[in-house]
């Protein structure tokens, strides 16, 4: 557990900190967001004493940060800067074997944590362990900065827009894997960005910061409804309902659905199709393959003639999805319903637009 | 990449091995300067061997240098510390003078102190050559970006640590840099030396000088230049040792 109290911060004339009382629970992700300069990196290097408050007191596990020495506090603290810093005259496994070493382990456990964080984060030891930093990619790099941080299983991580420099796919996956990750480590994490979506996405609470102060800490939800006041209200923007559908899982809007099978005999589809427009097809394997509408039954004389074939990829979600990325399929491919299949892309149900709707509605204001 | 290394320590070898048989063959070098300066009674300075006169003038460029670079590098990294930073303007200052200084000023100063021979030469080079690897050891330690730094704190590394493990690695191929051309003034500058009695490839050419013998200058001076060489080779390679990163995993 991390509890800031009353933590200040100036540099001469600038206060780059105010008064900031903070706590993040144990296992919890806190996320602080808020405009550039108003003081998240230097909250966050304040809590592994890279920076020395000028006033207040900053608290780990009960335990007042100050009296411990500063290396051995970083120590157990994973950090991902925010420029991601990797030593570049060390190949990929010395900069993740960096903290291990500080703390001799032995080389075989070292060894083999490499191995374990590389996976982890999704890259390939065999590739990547001997590379040099310069030839890495910019997200390769910060996946290798989030393995380093994480390197000694540290229960705390400062992570400073720790996917900050990546393109918005690469950041997508990247923040999937953390969440996953974290799902798995249960640390506690506080986490700098500039990106909303990924705040509402990765936070249990979000701690909204302007010009050195604490403007509101609650949860997305929380935010998203009810704004303490302008500032947040406009730093989250218009399109609070939209972003809240981004915090709610399609899973408990699943509905059963029509379909037939590409081996499906005519009669049999055309009596499915008394009662609807359009059904989905899936293969023999139940995979989803594409749809067919009744209008185009009588000129054809099998499944696969009539239907037209869809892109598993562009058309379904998993159950996994949330509602906004349901409703964005159902915008792009001008649908009213999204089908919703499983990982091996078997069709398990749909989502649809009235079902959104109605949740939206549901949403305070 | 290995193996181009491995190939310019094995030329490094043949080269210096080839030079000490040719400073080693007298006769060689008598008879070409014979037929070079038929004119001349003595072709060779009779004071010592040309082998013994190498070995004097690379002890006085190994002395001074390592002189040099024992006290040149901790002064660059002391002065980029936050306990020496306020000295570093007056340590580049007086490093800077060191070497406008001319090291005969230097002889004329310290033979009345301290008398005759190799103990003043060495502090006049170990002074003249100090710039080069004190400004080299400033440079590249700064040159280690901030990024880095906070890293390297930030996962709990001491300021020693710090150092050892990540700026002098990153800084040592600057260092490297600024010692080498430090060696190479030295090599260039210590023929000085035979002017209070210190020795060296010196000696043959002050007195072929003194006696307007061409052969006894070209006995000093020929010897320098492979010696010169040989140096410069030798430090180009251990800098490449210390290249990193996709230049050493090539
Ligand atoms: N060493 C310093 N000396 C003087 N002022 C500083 C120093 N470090 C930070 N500041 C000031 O403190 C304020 C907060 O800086 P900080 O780096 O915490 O911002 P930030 O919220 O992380 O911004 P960004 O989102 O751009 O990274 C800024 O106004 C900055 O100019
Ligand atoms: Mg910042």
């Amino acid at each position: 557990m991390i509890r800031l109290v009353k933590v200040s911060k100036s540099y001469g004339d600038t206060i780059a900190v105010r008064q900031l009382s903070l706590v993040v629970n144990q296992g919890e992700v806190c996320v602080l967001i808020g405009p550039s300069g108003c003081g998240k990196t230097t909250t966050l290097r304040m809590v592994n004493r890279l920076i020395e408050p000028t006033a207040g007191r900053i608290f780990i596990n009960g335990k007042e940060i100050s009296r411990v020495k500063p290396e051995q506090l970083r120590r157990s603290i994973g950090y991902a800067i925010q420029s991601v810093g990797l030593f570049p005259h060390m190949t990929v496994a010395d900069n993740i074997a960096v903290v291990p070493e500080l703390l001799h382990w032995a080389k075989s456990r070292v060894a083999h944590r490499i191995d374990e964080l590389l996976r982890l984060v999704g890259l390939d030891p065999l590739e990547y362990a001997s590379k040099y930093p310069n030839q890495l990619s910019g997200g390769e790099a910060q996946r290798i900065g989030v393995a380093r941080a994480l390197a000694a299983n540290p229960p705390i991580l400062l992570m400073d827009e720790p996917f900050g420099a990546v393109d918005p796919l690469t950041r997508e996956k990247l923040q999937a894997q953390f969440l996953r990750i974290q799902q798995e480590l249960k640390k506690t994490v506080l986490l700098v960005t500039h990106d909303l979506d990924e705040a509402i996405r990765l936070a249990d609470r979000i701690a909204i910061m302007a010009s050195g102060r604490l403007v509101q800490h609650a949860t997305p939800e929380e935010i998203l409804s009810r704004p303490t006041n302008k500032f947040v209200h406009d730093f989250v923007g218009t399109d609070r309902a939209l972003k809240r559908l981004s915090r709610i899982g399609v899973a408990s809007f699943i509905r059963p659905t029509h379909s037939v099978k590409l081996s499906t005999p005519m009669k049999e589809v055309a009596s499915v199709c008394e009662r609807c427009h359009w059904v989905w097809v899936v293969d023999d394997d139940g995979k989803f393959t594409g749809w067919l509408d009744r209008t185009s039954l009588p000129a054809a004389n099998s499944v696969r003639q009539a239907m037209v074939v869809g892109d598993r990829d562009e058309i379904t979600i998993t159950k996994n999805a949330t509602l906004r990325e349901a409703l964005s399929r159902m915008l792009g491919q001008g649908f009213n319903s999204i089908p919703v299949v499983d990982e091996e892309g078997r069709l398990i149900g749909e989502v649809s637009l009235g079902d959104v709707e109605a949740a939206t509605a549901k949403m305070e204001p | 990449m290995l193996r181009r290394q491995l190939n310019l320590w094995i030329l490094l070898t043949v080269l210096t091995g080839l030079f000490v048989w040719l400073i080693a063959s007298t006769g060689l070098w008598e008879a070409t300067l014979r037929f070079l300066f038929p004119q001349e009674s003595q072709v060779l300075h009779p004071r010592a061997s040309l082998l013994v006169l190498v070995w004097e003038h690379v002890k006085l460029v190994i002395l001074s240098s390592s002189l040099t670079v024992l006290v040149g590098v901790p002064l660059g990294i002391w002065v980029t510390r936050p306990s020496g930073r306020n000295f570093l303007p007056i340590v580049y200052y007086l490093t800077s003078f060191g070497q406008t200084f001319p090291p005969v000023a230097v002889l004329a100063l310290a033979v009345p102190m301290i008398g005759f021979g190799v103990i003043p030469t060495v502090i006049a080079l170990f002074l003249y050559g100090l710039l080069p690897v004190v400004r080299n050891t400033i440079a590249g330690l700064r040159a280690v970006s901030q990024d880095v730094l906070d890293a390297a704190y930030g996962m709990g590394m001491s300021r020693w640590q710090a150092l050892i493990r990540v700026e002098m690695p990153l800084a040592a191929r600057v260092i490297l840099a600024g010692i080498h051309i430090s060696v190479i003034i030295n090599i260039g500058t210590a023929m000085i030396g035979a002017v209070i009695g210190a020795g060296g490839l010196g000696s043959p050419i002050i007195a072929g000088l003194v006696q307007d013998n061409l052969a006894y200058i070209i006995e000093g001076a020929v010897p320098a230049a492979m010696l010169a060489v040989l140096a410069d080779r030798l430090l180009a390679n251990l800098e490449r040792l210390f290249a990193y990163s996709a230049e050493k995993a090539r």
